[in-house]
């Protein structure tokens, strides 16, 4: 178990350095970062005087690992546009977009796990055809898309929500809904496809041959199998609704790293995006190991190191 | 000896994509207590689907019992299996009757503990506190040949050796003492010496506990040394029943003498080819009116594909399903 999880913390290491060397490169590859980060109009004076007061004019071994060095301690320069450290500016934004992903994810779970329960239990009753329909709709509905569509119906026509902002408690409802529908279709589909394949299982024969009743032959052995690949189902997308709601942030002004990170990209303040990135990266490592370790509690193949 | 477990006219069909599987078609067989009932056949002859059908554990859709009885009996009476409700067949299933599957990697739940897997039938049926199904359930693991059953109680299935697993589904079955096991293929997927320990095993049982046993299996072999009484199935219907000595000493059914015939001598030293029965066993999408092993048989005539034979008397005990045997002698 301890050596299970250290060798995932060690392989979480590397990948952060990984995440770091990449963040570091991707300004330098394209040539001069000065002329990436400044505006074109910048007269050669100003750009030397820039590149004088970040350090461009270092051999890039000695800028790297100063990067490194100050990544480390968590500073990732000033942004351009605040002209403030760049990490205290994302940090300032995680509490909404964390409220907009947790929430999304129950929306998410909500659905998607009691229509896959019942789909995998009964398939080919209405309620299975429901959710097959809600699965494909899901995969194939633009979230930008749905997104106006709810605006339209829900703010503009009805009034019954905010189109944007974070000021009232229910403004978080629509942004929330829509990061939540692609994330409850592949919920939804994974519970479905492993509550039918666990049913089938011989194990649940052996436990219908020992005369247990229906409820606990759901709960105790197949919820509990359902369960372990579902984890790391709901943690990988967990990871994606907090690193991935820029469109969804943007159209609701959604105070939240998306917005931050759209806007920043806008006003090429690209230390800002530098940590925006690799902040986002270590969130999603950390919720990997999570469900590692989630993974691990449920599993005793995995607990002692099948 | 009195009877225990009297099927009658037993059917059973599956409804899938391809058709309709006429998978049992009318199997009537007789239990007694303490006896030892082999059923044998190759693959997909229903022997297996017989006796889930009988258990109620064919899974619906897209199985189907369409018709026939299962009648237990017990000092109040008998009760038909095939309509009880699906408590009082709990009560039945694991209390009454236990099971061993055929395959131990994959029968037994791969996230709980070997010994929570026991104790919660003992707790079902005997309607004990955890505590004491824990105690019982320690016996039990000893019972079957398992060492150090306190460390074993808390292991999971994978950190068993596949006879392991098979000692702990037996555990299971004979868990509350039941008055039928049934085992299906039991030695199937295990290697020759575990096999012996798993037969010896399940006979120790047997004789400490008077239970009578079904034991589904195509290993003839084992049926020998280990039956009372034999039942030959091929394409969902019983073609030969009699007693071991019996059925190997007087074989009738062209079927049991051809399988007979394909068991590998040790006692004959010059190499020989292995003999087998030619064809396949048939599409049981094919309802058929007819003898379903015709396709096959050397003596089938014309009679044999007007009209499905029954089972007939060919002596005490003795009973076969062939009309080669009763019109052209044998």
């Amino acid at each position: 178990m301890l050596r299970y999880f250290v060798s995932k913390l060690l392989i979480s290491v590397v990948l952060l350095l990984g995440v770091l060397t990449l963040a570091f490169f991707m300004l330098r590859m394209t040539g001069d970062p000065v002329a990436l980060m400044m505006s074109r109009d910048a007269s050669p004076e100003e750009m030397e005087a820039f590149r004088e007061m970040m350090g461009f004019n270092r051999p890039v071994s000695v800028q790297f690992l100063d990067f490194l060095s100050k990544a480390a301690v968590g500073n990732f320069g000033n942004s351009l546009h605040y002209a403030t450290p760049a990490l205290p500016l994302v940090m300032e934004r995680l509490s909404a977009t964390v409220k907009l992903a947790v929430i999304g994810l129950l929306m998410a779970i909500l659905i998607g796990v009691p229509l896959g329960l019942t789909g995998g239990l009964n398939p080919g009753s209405p309620l299975d055809s429901l959710g097959r329909f809600w699965g494909l709709l899901g995969q194939s509905v633009p979230n930008f898309w749905l997104a106006l569509l709810l605006i339209l119906v829900f703010a503009v026509r009805l009034h019954w929500f905010p189109s944007f902002g974070a000021d009232q408690a229910k403004s978080v409802v629509l942004p929330a809904f829509v990061l939540s529908l692609a994330v409850s279709s592949q919920i939804l589909r994974m519970t479905r496809s492993t509550v039918l394949e666990v049913r089938g299982e011989d194990f649940v024969r052996t436990a219908r041959s020992k005369g247990l009743n229906q409820a606990t032959i759901y709960f105790k052995h197949i919820l509990r199998n359902v369960a372990i690949p579902l984890i790391s189902v709901i943690g990988v997308q967990f990871g994606y609704m907090l690193g991935g709601s820029i469109y969804i942030e943007t159209i609701f002004a959604w105070p939240g790293m998306g917005q931050l990170l759209s806007q920043a990209i806008g006003w090429r303040d690209f230390p800002l995006v530098q940590a925006l990135a690799i902040f986002t990266s270590v969130v999603v490592l950390a919720l990997n190991l999570a469900t590692d370790l989630a993974y691990a509690l449920l599993d005793p193949r995995i607990r002692y190191g099948k | 000896m009195a009877v225990i477990l009297e099927v009658k006219d037993l059917v059973t069909k599956f409804y899938t994509l391809d058709g309709v599987v006429n998978a049992v078609n009318g199997v009537s067989f007789t239990l007694d207590e303490g006896e030892t009932l082999a059923v044998v056949g190759e693959s997909g002859c229903g022997k297996s689907v017989s006796m889930m059908s009988v258990m109620g554990l064919i899974s619906s859709p897209p199985g189907k019992v369409e018709s026939g009885e299962a009648l237990y009996y017990t000092s109040q009476g008998a009760r038909d299996l095939l309509k009880l409700s699906a408590n009082e067949m709990n009560e039945v299933r694991g209390g009454q009757i236990g099971f061993v599957f055929q395959d131990p990697q994959t029968s037994l739940n791969p996230i709980l503990k070997v010994g929570e897997q026991i104790s919660e039938s003992l707790m079902k049926h005997l309607g004990i506190s955890a505590r004491d199904a824990r105690l019982r359930a320690l016996e039990l693991l000893a019972e079957v040949g398992i060492s150090d059953p306190e460390l074993r109680y808390n292991a999971y299935p994978f950190q068993m050796s596949g006879g392991m697993r098979q000692r702990v589904m037996i555990a299971i079955a004979v868990a509350c003492t039941p008055r039928i096991v049934i085992a299906d293929e039991p030695t199937t997927a295990l290697d020759v010496t575990i096999q012996a320990q798993i037969v010896n095993l399940l006979k120790q049982l047997r004789a400490k506990m008077g239970v009578a046993t079904i034991w589904i299996t195509h290993d003839l072999g084992l049926v020998a040394g280990l039956a009372d009484r034999v039942l030959v199935m091929y394409g969902g219907k019983i073609m030969e029943a009699a007693p071991v000595d019996l059925l190997y000493d007087n074989p009738c059914h062209p079927y049991t003498v051809g399988l007979l015939g394909a068991l590998p001598r040790l006692d004959i030293h010059e190499a020989k080819r292995l003999v087998s029965i030619d064809g396949a066993p048939p599409d049981a999408t094919i309802p058929i009116n007819h003898c379903p092993f015709a396709w096959r048989c050397i003596h089938a005539f014309e009679h044999c594909w007007n009209e499905n034979p029954v089972l007939t008397n060919v002596e005490e005990a003795h009973q076969v399903a062939c009309f080669h045997v009763f019109e052209k002698g044998g």
